[in-house]
């Protein structure tokens, strides 16, 4: 499967992550709301995972089954948070 | 063994469902799976004791963030440089291969030796596992364990890499989309997990 794709463009990959990386640095600056600040953070970081599984790790070519068990891990982090969550409020 | 359980031994697909071009690839999918639920669980951890404490440090102010920001643009490059490696491999371009591999694990040397950097002297300011001049005890503990079990996974991976290396550089290896390109795809899948994970980090313990 990795192998029969036609390969993404690295550098452009590299650029997108530095972007992100720059724009989360200047997210902790803007003058909002925590909460604001907290979800741009969790969403640009999200976003640079992401391309890192599907272009780097080659998840974007592979059978959505392996995709799905690579979320995995994230849904039971949501549920954990969930779970939790009586306990701090 | 009866000689029908042989014969359905021997039917066995011999080819991963998932991952056509090799089990390894599976494994350490599933490996990583498990190891990404072990920095989930501490990352989520990390939430709820900042959480729970009220004199929590701003980590940004307490620990800085331009020299781990530059860490962070370093596993990012030792991320391209990784696939550009594993793209020689299959191109059989052995000297390409080996200065891109080579690449990846100065990134991840450098990217240790500013972690020692970073420690020495945020130990000398006097953050310690068990307390530290801005609030909570527990900011230093969680400081601690995450970063270092992160950066044991790249110690990890240097080693990993250093011995991919060693492979590639052998005349014997067959490079080519073959064994040699699956080998080295399951360590960069292990490289780049590395950095998926420093960018949650970063994020999570030094910038929220």
């Amino acid at each position: 499967m990795a192998q029969g794709h036609a390969a993404p463009n690295y550098w452009m990959i590299w650029l997108y992550l530095s972007i992100l990386t720059v724009l989360e640095i200047a997210a902790i600056y803007l003058d909002v709301a925590k909460l604001i600040i907290v979800i741009l953070l969790v969403g640009l970081a999200l976003s640079k995972a992401a391309l890192v599984a599907m272009y780097f790790m080659h998840l974007r070519f592979e059978r959505p089954t392996l995709g799905l068990i690579a979320l995995s891990p994230l849904i039971l982090c949501v549920f954990l948070i969930l779970m939790l969550l009586p306990d701090i409020s | 063994m009866s000689e029908a359980s042989v014969m359905h031994v021997s039917a066995e697909p011999a080819e991963s469902p998932l991952t056509p071009e090799s089990w390894g690839k599976l494994g350490m999918w599933l490996f990583l799976v498990g190891d990404a639920m072990s920095f989930g669980a501490l990352l989520v951890g990390y939430g709820l004791l900042r959480h729970a404490s009220p004199n929590w440090p701003i980590p940004s102010k307490a620990l800085g963030i331009s020299l781990t920001a530059f860490m962070t643009f370093l596993l990012i490059c030792s991320s391209v440089t990784m696939v550009k490696g594993l793209e020689a491999v299959k191109d059989r371009e052995r000297g390409r291969a080996k200065g891109y591999l080579l690449l990846t694990i100065l990134g991840g040397v450098g990217f240790l030796g500013l972690q020692a950097y970073e420690w020495t002297h945020l130990i000398a300011e006097g953050l310690k596992v068990y307390g530290n001049p801005w609030g909570s005890p527990l900011f230093g503990t969680t400081f601690f364990v995450i970063t270092g079990f992160h950066g044991l996974h790249v110690t990890g991976g240097v080693l990993y890499l250093t011995a991919m290396l060693f492979l590639v550089s052998q005349p014997k290896t067959a490079l080519g989309p073959g064994w040699a390109y699956n080998v080295v795809e399951v360590s960069g899948l292990y490289w780049h997990f590395v950095d998926l994970v420093w960018i949650m980090v970063f994020t999570f313990v030094y910038l929220l």
